[in-house]
């Protein structure tokens, strides 16, 4: 029986040749990563195991990204622990404030993280490596506390839910709206405990940025891990970047899938997820009579340099409405530093955003864009849950950068197309 | 034997209204429980009684992987959780810090808010004191149950270390 691209690299990470969905393994870990809010409880964990270091000092990344530049003092005594830490135990890739990065963008723009990579990482959108080609998932806390102990973590191999997009993408069309839409066909749990594998010729030709945003967010349908096969494009990214071996699987042309989802991407316009849940989307068509107070866009779902290009093209010799906040965060430094030579940081400012250092910060309601009781925000986020931008009483509703750019513009959800 | 009166929820209770991240900027379970909940059932912290438990319908725990979530649950008094599903990281999370769930759709279907619950956690067996039933949950694989039993996975990897 065949075997799918997460079933192979779960099996060469716990020495079997095959495994079946089901199957409880306790797998080798090639990454173990933690942020400013859950790596000091893992630290906390760690410490009550007694294990005089970690299990590789190379193979542990601890990004301060959530409240950082340290948003309060209680935030600032998070970053001081894992900055002890990684001190004490001489962690290699502790990145602090200047060097760091949104950790989904700063790994693998780093990298950290390849092909054939098992990865946990104390944070739900880890997953967003499968892009690589690589099993990565969440976990919490005492998971990454006990793994920086071991270098080994137990799964349970998941069914894989196979996706194939079809068909040749509109323009404005991303790998967010793909998701989105899919989010949307399958629900928030659609996909719970499952591995999500995108493939089909639309995911052949898009680009890095796209599959990262797509994997992502597989966790917004419940999944396990979001996964595509490596090709000449991943090929093309990882070359003068990755760090260590990586080795490519593939999914068996007999491999067993829990369920097949087609979809025909051509018929496709950009998606608006509506709140309080990602699986609420709708086509922007038919979303233009909601009026917005802020427009965000960054994060781990779509804050790299691809997103600000299209960002930067919808917003150039326009103005953010006048009704508007519209705050851009690059995803990391080095993000930020193309974004000034390509000379887009001046088009934002010109059209009146406000630009950030990289941080998490307003799409999980921390700091950096908080909304009010009562207020609307169009996001380039992964989440538009009750009270997740600030206020329980405000409202997020999730989109590409291209209409989270137009609707800044236009004071109300909107495409690229409605500007003159 | 587990006993209290039972909170019910219905599906997606995320990890952002179990425990808004405006205060993750702390780890101190007193302080992470006195907001538990407060999102999606601002009267929760008020009403909760050591023992209660809550009962919700599908994917419970849905969102971040912010293990704070189960530490305020457990903090709030909550002795288990009884759902037609949880999420992933949230039952990881829930195995390794001691908060006892069981998944059992009969049984969710059963229990009305403020019902009296009593739950043998090692049986599975679940009975609604309001109403006289009895519903059986899914029994956790062989190596969950040993997780549980050793305490959570802290005491398993220190088996595992030799510590």
């Amino acid at each position: 029986m065949g075997q799918t691209i997460t079933q192979k690299i779960l099996a060469a990470h716990c020495g079997k040749e095959t495994v079946e969905a089901g199957e409880l393994i306790s797998a080798k870990l090639d990454l173990a990563l933690g942020n400013d809010i859950t790596a000091p409880i893992a630290i906390r964990e760690f410490e009550k195991i007694g294990a005089p270091t970690v299990f590789d000092k190379e193979r542990v990344a601890l990004v301060p990204d959530h409240s950082t530049p340290n948003k309060d003092i209680k935030s600032a005594e998070l970053v001081k622990i894992m900055r002890e830490f990684s001190r004490k135990h001489d962690i290699k890739y502790f990145f602090e404030i200047g060097k760091m990065g949104v950790e989904h963008t700063l790994l693998p723009d780093e990298g950290l993280v390849g092909p054939g990579d098992v990865i946990i990482g104390a944070d739900s959108h880890t997953c967003t490596y499968g892009a690589l080609g690589a099993f990565s998932t969440g976990v919490g806390s005492t998971d990454l506390g006990c793994a920086m102990a071991l270098g080994e973590t137990w799964f349970k191999v998941p069914e894989t839910i196979k996706f194939v997009y079809y068909g040749k993408m509109p323009k404005w069309v991303s790998g967010k709206d793909l998701i989105l839409y899919t989010i949307g066909k399958i629900g928030v749990d659609g996909a719970l405990y499952c591995s999500m594998e995108f493939t089909g010729e639309a995911i052949r030709e898009m680009g890095m940025a796209g599959r990262f945003t797509m994997c992502n967010m597989a966790i917004e349908a419940g999944g396990k891990n979001g996964i595509i096969e490596p090709d000449e494009i991943t090929m093309a990214y990882i070359k003068g970047r990755l760090k260590r071996d990586y080795k490519i699987y593939k999914s068996d042309a007999d491999a067993v899938y829990k369920d097949i989802i087609e979809i025909d991407v051509s018929k496709l316009e950009p998606i608006v997820s509506f709140p309080h849940l990602p699986e609420n989307a709708r086509p922007i068509s038919e979303s233009t009579h909601i009026k917005i107070d802020q427009s965000v866009i960054g994060s781990c779902t779509n804050g790299r340099i691809e997103d600000l290009r299209v960002a930067a093209e919808v917003l150039k010799g326009h103005k953010v409405h006048p009704d508007v906040r519209l705050i851009v965060i690059p995803a990391t430094q080095e993000i930020f530093l193309q974004s000034i030579k390509e000379g887009l940081t001046e088009i934002f400012v010109e059209a009146g955003a406000a630009v950030s250092t990289p941080t998490c910060g307003p799409c999980l309601g921390g700091h950096m864009g908080v909304l009010a009781a009562g207020e609307r925000a169009v996001a380039t986020t992964n989440r538009n849950f009750v009270g997740r931008m600030g206020s329980s009483k405000s409202e997020v509703y999730l989109a590409n950068p291209a209409i989270a750019a137009a609707s800044a513009v236009l004071g109300r959800l909107g495409s690229p197309e409605e500007l003159s | 034997m587990l006993k209290g009166t039972v909170h019910k929820y219905g599906d997606n209770v995320d990890t952002d209204v179990i425990i808004p991240a405006r205060y993750l900027n702390t780890t101190d379970p007193k302080e992470l429980a006195s907001h538990c909940m407060e999102d999606i059932d601002p009267d929760f912290v008020k009403n909760v009684k050591p023992g209660d438990i809550i009962v919700a319908e599908d994917n419970f725990g849905c969102g971040s992987s912010r293990e704070h979530a189960p530490i305020s649950i457990l903090a709030s008094g909550i002795s288990c959780i009884i759902a037609n599903t949880f999420a992933r990281i949230f039952f990881r999370n829930a195995l390794n810090t001691g908060l006892p769930i069981l998944e059992c759709p009969e049984a969710v279907a059963g229990i009305s808010n403020g019902d009296t619950v009593e739950v043998d956690i090692a049986e599975g067996k679940i009975t609604n004191v309001t109403t006289g039933k009895t519903y059986q949950a899914k029994p956790f694989p062989p190596f969950m149950r040993e997780l549980i039993e050793v305490g959570g996975l802290v005491n398993y990897a220190k088996a595992k270390l030799g510590y």
